[in-house]
């Protein structure tokens, strides 16, 4: 792979007594879309959290576009270039749609046209703009939180589980929005349990267990081998 | 790109109790005062009474308001914080001491200037404690209460020593400056010069606050740093910067309060920050922590309750502010406008 994006490297973290990761070796490519795959447990999120400096990592090396970023303060990561869509959303409740944004926007005023853009993709945020996010749906939550990371342009986008609860219109609706975003340059780490959605967006895929990755290689090569699946996380995806 | 669905939600007229809920504790000033006048037998006795217990209010969220936002921001249980109130009382004393002659004089506008002066010098130096208090004392103990707790209380006993080491141990009596002294006559009231200045700068602090709070970017970090730590730092901003920022307004503020607290009272100890933080904690209890507006509701409804109490059962004016938050916290467990959770 030529001089991918992301790159980790015998990457080890703990959280308390509990090994989570335990030699991750991984790389993003740049401008594609990077599955991470495997069942509850294994250390998906884990990695997210590792890259942004939310969990340090104990052992191992963390590269983002040339630079070591494993000892370097969260701040600094994000001001690198990695926007973070984490599992739990993130947002900040007592505040509106619009100082969510204001937020996001971390190096100044928000971009008018890639706001439109935004509300192209995400019309509720612009219908509740000045609503206390607290007070959205699930669904309109879960655009904010993506929003927010769109909001500046980001060499790498960790983006942690963004169809988890979702309905079915609102899960195309972040499938086409993460295209589009895919399709502007972006690079993207995505963690996804919906096996549909990793077919249709995953150029990369790499499976997780037990810590580490245990399989990497192209997206439409696991999505066409139920075998390969069952192997890998002891399920059939295409059951999905 | 397709647009996503609306998602509207079905609109509802919202019940009465629905939509005045947020608006009570707001209520509870008038309220309070309303049920002052009812008891309080004579007009201007009560109107004596509540410019009073503005006054008192005022100073105390002054105190308090720095106080609420540490312990909201960033989880620290900061005993210590009266140490900054003593200090600003002595430091914006002795610089009034030094200004004699502004303060001697029969003009307000000088009066005012030394005052401001004071308060400056008070702001500057609690300020600049407050930093080295957070790098030496705090910062070793964040995520830990108990030890909080010890070292910030351990803090307070060292700087009060300092004060007595500095200043001496006696207490220090203070006049007002010239012009602040007296009373004005309104509608047959006598209303405390000092206390309209007191009532006049905690709204203008409180102003502030909200201003930077709510209009400003570093407000928004702050509110968000409440909520979310965390995810602020993923978004770029160095949370610990801004805590730091905090810690050192908060202390500024409560070097102004000891200012405001010492000439109200016209006697200085070291031991005073000390004092008030009973009445500090209590506001900030039952304000919510992190709320600057609840602080404020609730600091407004100590010192009324404090003077009405005083005023028409002397015995019982002791415990009437633990019998508010009592009853505010049975009513509102988390306090009147909790910005974050207690932990």
């Amino acid at each position: 792979m030529s001089d991918p994006i992301l790159t980790l490297d015998g990457v080890f973290t703990n959280i308390a007594q509990y090994h989570i990761l335990q030699g991750v070796d991984l790389q993003v490519p740049r401008r594609q879309v990077t599955m991470l795959l495997g069942r509850n447990g294994v250390g998906k999120t884990t990695t997210l959290r590792s890259v942004i400096g939310h969990w340090r990592a104990r052992q191992g090396t963390i590269r983002f576009d040339g630079q070591d970023i494993t000892r370097m303060p969260t701040p600094a990561i994000a001001r690198a270039g990695i926007g973070f869509v984490p599992e739990d959303m993130g947002i900040f409740a007592d505040l509106t749609v619009e100082e969510n944004m204001v937020l996001a926007a971390a190096s100044g005023p928000i971009d008018p046209g890639r706001l439109e853009w935004i509300f192209g993709a995400f019309p509720p945020l612009k219908t509740f703009w000045t609503s206390e996010a607290g007070n959205l749906s699930g669904g309109q939550k879960q655009m904010l939180s993506i929003a927010r990371a769109m909001i500046e342009e980001r060499k790498l986008y960790l983006i942690d589980e963004p169809t988890k609860g979702l309905a079915p219109a609102i899960i195309s609706t972040m499938a086409r929005a993460l295209r589009e975003l895919k399709a502007q340059g972006a690079s993207i780490l995505l963690v996804e349990q919906n096996f549909a959605v990793a077919k249709a967006l995953g150029d990369t895929a790499n499976v997780m267990d037990d810590g580490r990755v245990i399989w990497s290689g192209p997206m439409a090569q696991l999505a066409r081998d139920a075998g390969l699946q069952e192997q890998l996380m002891g399920l059939s995806l295409e059951a999905h | 790109m397709t647009a996503a669905p609306e998602h509207a939600p079905k609109m509802a007229q919202a019940s009465f109790a629905e939509r005045i809920g947020p608006w009570m504790p707001v209520l509870l000033v008038p309220v309070l005062c309303v049920l002052g006048f009812m008891a309080i037998p004579n007009t201007s006795s009560w109107l004596t009474l509540t410019v009073s217990g503005l006054a008192m209010g005022m100073m105390i969220f002054i105190m308090a308001s720095g106080l609420t936002l540490v312990f909201g921001l960033m989880d620290v249980i900061n005993f210590g914080h009266g140490a900054f109130v003593s200090v600003g009382a002595f430091v914006g004393i002795s610089v009034l001491l030094v200004m004699g002659h502004m303060t001697e004089a029969p003009s307000l506008m000088l009066n005012l200037l030394a005052l401001l002066v004071a308060v400056v010098g008070a702001m500057i130096a609690t300020g600049a404690m407050g930093y080295a208090f957070e790098k030496v004392i705090v910062m070793p103990v964040y995520g830990h209460h108990l030890k909080q707790i010890l070292v910030t209380m351990g803090g307070l006993i060292v700087v009060e020593q300092l004060i007595i080491v500095l200043w001496g141990p006696e207490e220090i009596y203070i006049n007002r400056p010239e012009a602040l002294k007296g009373a004005i006559t309104f509608a047959g009231a006598a209303l405390e010069k000092y206390r309209l200045v007191a009532v006049a700068v905690g709204l203008i602090v409180f102003g502030a606050m909200r201003y930077v709070l709510r209009r400003t970017k570093i407000g928004l970090i702050v509110r968000a740093g409440v909520q979310n730590g965390e995810m602020v730092e993923a978004l770029g901003y160095r949370l610990r910067l801004v805590f730091v920022g905090v810690f050192i307004a908060g202390s500024a503020l409560a070097g102004l309060g000891g200012v405001m607290w010492g000439l109200y009272q016209e006697v200085i100890t070291a031991h005073m920050g000390n004092q008030a933080m009973i009445l500090i904690f209590i506001v900030v209890i039952i304000g919510g922590l992190g709320s600057v507006e609840g602080c404020f509701i609730g600091a407004l409804l100590v010192g009324l309750m404090q003077n009405y109490v005083a005023f028409l059962e002397p015995k019982a004016a002791l415990i009437s502010n633990i019998g508010l938050m009592v009853a505010i916290l049975m009513w509102r467990p988390m306090g009147m406008i909790p910005v974050v959770k207690a932990k």
